[in-house]
């Protein structure tokens, strides 16, 4: 469309020149913005993407799915419109991620073939004379080509469209070469024979975090995460990260979460190149040894929470604080595991049960309305007759946050069947008034 | 036959035993429940600190475990320091806790895939030592993982809490299966006593002792925690003679 006409269109339309080299430039800023937060292994993909290697880094954002959702989420909130895929190859994941219709595309291992194959032509990255040349001919579909014997087409075309139909498909190997920035901190050591075995890789592991600790301790830093990049004899690198709840340049805790990743660097045909970096360092300043003779030194747990961070994933520890809300599934609140300590704690006046369940689980029952307890209830597939209860107590919805819960009400009852279990259900509604809720019953907890 | 064994010899057995056992020459500390005919049938009046004991719930305790939450809450509660707790379904509810005397500040989650990194983590944490206490809900424990847990905790002095909790009702009879664990308990809720006006009282457990090293097994009704961790004695037998309360317990156990 030419400007005049998108002129004549939108009254008082911008027109800015387009800038390729900064562009670029800020793909770049992006790719590090990455680096610092996702995997250690990204590369701008110009003129509008980035491949990030995510293998060895999905664990700390407790897995593969989370991952892209909250880099995308995170995207989105400073105004970026992004689109992300998953695949064994870059070529796969490229044409995934910008012609998937799911903004989102996580392609099972070894199923790239299936999932490319509707994918138009374009989607391979070739040249355009290429793809012109094949819609001349017929072909819609990647799918298309993959049934068509190569000889011939590469007779036509030239060895370009087989190469990209191989990258795609992860028969031909398209090293990433990760980005790095200037003013890394890094170490590196490369080995006159290529090492493979775990005790080595551990002993070399052991050398690095030393060297790279007295770079640190240098210049006043501590590691929030480290990268340790194994370049195998076969041109592939192995990569692990590991997060650090708080700066760290303990050579022994470095070590021992490093080592705890062994088990998932392949080596392959052997390892030449071992490089450790810290893409994200705080300033650590020394400070005297806590424990004064009155009271005992309070217990440093944050060697502990890096370990158990690094094995189930940073979302897996953590800590809950209250959140003045009514309502009992919002009451609680996530926080890291090492966050100050506040003391706040949750009101006392009503006793609360020690299980409470994901989602309230409806449940048949006798009551009478408006406010008795029920005579009864049927909670997966079990009548339970009620002994002794407590209740109501009565939670409002929070009408000032949402507007859906205008006038909504749910009527909490404690009950005590004839074995002694107690039940925590609610009644949502009034009881009277149909338009404060269904009416209907739901267990929600279990007491001790 | 009145040949009661001196003193001495008496002492001199017990240090060969603990010999055996391998823990010569450490103090061992308890923690007692406050409750005389409880603690009577544990080897130094009360929970021995350092060790791993195994809580489980009976009849739906067993995949709920609300009360033995409870009941390894209230212990750990009572204990000084942060406590460490591994789960594998995040459906613990951190207000509940509170009001049996573990605040939000003290707990620290970790939420483990699948048994063997609930066991893993809980491992780390007995290891580590700056914990008050490490509680997991765990499925199966097998002679080996329990052995491993118990010698972490005795190492460093961390008491380990087993919470068994089983996916299905039928994969409780796990729970006869021999385990190094110290002691092993079932808690499961019995029916409160009735109040003179309508609503619901202290809830009363019943508390068995199936195991314990060393000391005696026992069943008992108790009342649940209460705001600081502690159990009570239920007004029935509060209220009875020592004398006739003892009878009770001992024809119980």
């Amino acid at each position: 469309m030419p400007v005049s006409k998108a002129q004549a269109l939108v009254p008082d339309l911008q027109v800015e020149a387009a800038d390729p080299g900064a562009d670029t430039a800020s793909l770049e800023r992006l790719a590090l913005w990455v680096l610092e937060r996702v995997s250690p292994m990204v590369a701008a993909d110009p003129p509008d993407g980035l491949v990030i290697d995510s293998t060895g880094a999905d664990h700390l954002h407790g897995g593969e799915a989370e991952m892209l959702d909250g880099l995308l989420g995170r995207l989105m909130l400073s105004g970026l419109d992004a689109r992300a895929a998953i695949s064994d190859s870059w070529g796969a994941a490229h044409a995934l991620a910008r012609f998937a219709a799911d903004p989102i595309y996580l392609a099972d291992p070894g199923a790239a073939k299936t999932a490319l194959a509707p994918l138009p032509l374009e989607a391979l990255r070739l040249p355009p004379a290429v793809a012109v040349g094949l819609r001349d001919l017929g072909f819609v579909s990647i799918g298309d080509l993959l049934v068509q014997p190569r000889a011939p087409l590469t007779r036509r075309f030239g060895p370009e469209l087989g190469r990209r139909l191989d990258q795609a498909l992860g028969d031909m190997a398209e090293p990433i070469v990760p980005l790095r920035p200037d003013g890394l901190i890094e170490v590196r050591r490369a080995f006159a024979e290529p090492i493979a075995a775990a005790e080595t890789i551990a002993r070399y592991i052991g050398k690095l975090v030393g060297q790279l600790c007295a770079v640190l301790e240098e210049r006043g830093l501590g590691a929030r995460r480290l990268d340790l990049l194994c370049h195998r004899v076969d041109n592939r690198i192995e990569a692990v990260r590991v997060g650090l709840a708080v700066p760290q340049r303990d050579p022994k805790r470095l070590t021992r979460l490093l080592c705890d990743k062994i088990e998932t660097i392949a080596p392959g045909y052997g390892i030449e190149i071992m490089v450790l970096s810290t893409p994200v360092a705080e300033p650590l300043a020394p400070r005297q040894a806590g424990g004064g003779l009155l009271e005992p030194a309070v217990p440093d747990l944050s060697g502990l929470i890096d370990i158990l961070a690094n094995r189930v994933g940073a979302q897996a520890v953590y800590r809950i604080a209250p959140v003045a809300s009514d309502v009992p599934e919002r009451a609680v609140m996530r926080i890291p595991a090492l966050a100050t300590e506040t003391g706040a704690g949750w009101p006392h006046h009503w006793p609360r049960p020690a299980r409470l369940l994901p989602r309230p689980e409806p449940i048949e029952t006798m009551a009478l309305l408006p406010d008795q307890p029920p005579v009864w209830i049927a909670w997966r597939g079990i009548r339970r007759r009620v002994r002794r209860a407590d209740g109501p107590e009565r939670i409002f919805g929070e009408w000032w946050k949402r507007d859906a819960e205008m006038i909504a009400v749910r009527d909490y009852f404690r009950i005590e069947d004839e074995a002694g279990a107690r039940y925590w259900i609610f009644r949502a509604g009034d009881g009277e008034d149909a338009g404060t809720g269904s009416h209907r019953w739901f267990l929600h907890g279990i007491f001790g | 036959m009145s040949a009661r064994p001196s003193p001495a010899a008496l002492a001199a057995l017990r240090q060969k035993i603990s010999a055996l056992e391998g823990d010569a020459g450490r103090s061992q500390t308890v923690l007692p429940f406050g409750i005389a005919g409880l603690d009577r049938r544990l080897p130094k009046g009360g929970l021995a600190l350092g060790c791993l004991h195994e809580v489980a719930g009976g009849g739906n305790g067993a995949v709920d475990g609300a009360a033995a939450a409870c009941f390894a809450a209230g212990i750990a509660a009572r204990l000084p320091g942060q406590i460490m707790w591994c789960v594998t379904q995040a459906d613990l509810f951190a207000p509940a806790l509170e009001q049996v005397g573990l605040p939000a500040g003290r707990v620290i989650y970790v939420e483990a895939g699948d048994d063997t990194s609930v066991l893993a983590c809980m491992e780390e944490g007995l290891r580590h030592g700056g914990l008050g206490a490490v509680v997991a809900d765990v499925a199966k424990l097998s002679m080996t993982a329990s052995r491993r847990l118990h010698l972490a905790a005795k190492g460093s002095g961390t008491t380990g809490i087993a919470l068994r909790r089983w996916r299905r009702q039928g994969d409780a009879s796990d729970f006869g299966q021999p385990t190094a664990a110290m002691t092993r308990w079932r808690v499961s809720e019995l029916p409160s006593a009735p109040l003179p006006v309508p609503g619901l009282g202290r809830a009363h457990w019943l508390v068995e002792l199936i195991r314990a090293r060393a000391g005696e097994s026992l069943d008992i009704e108790l009342e649940a925690c209460d705001g600081t961790g502690h159990l009570g004695l239920p007004a029935a037998l509060a209220d009875r003679s020592a004398a006739q309360a003892g009878g009770l317990h001992s024809a119980f156990g």
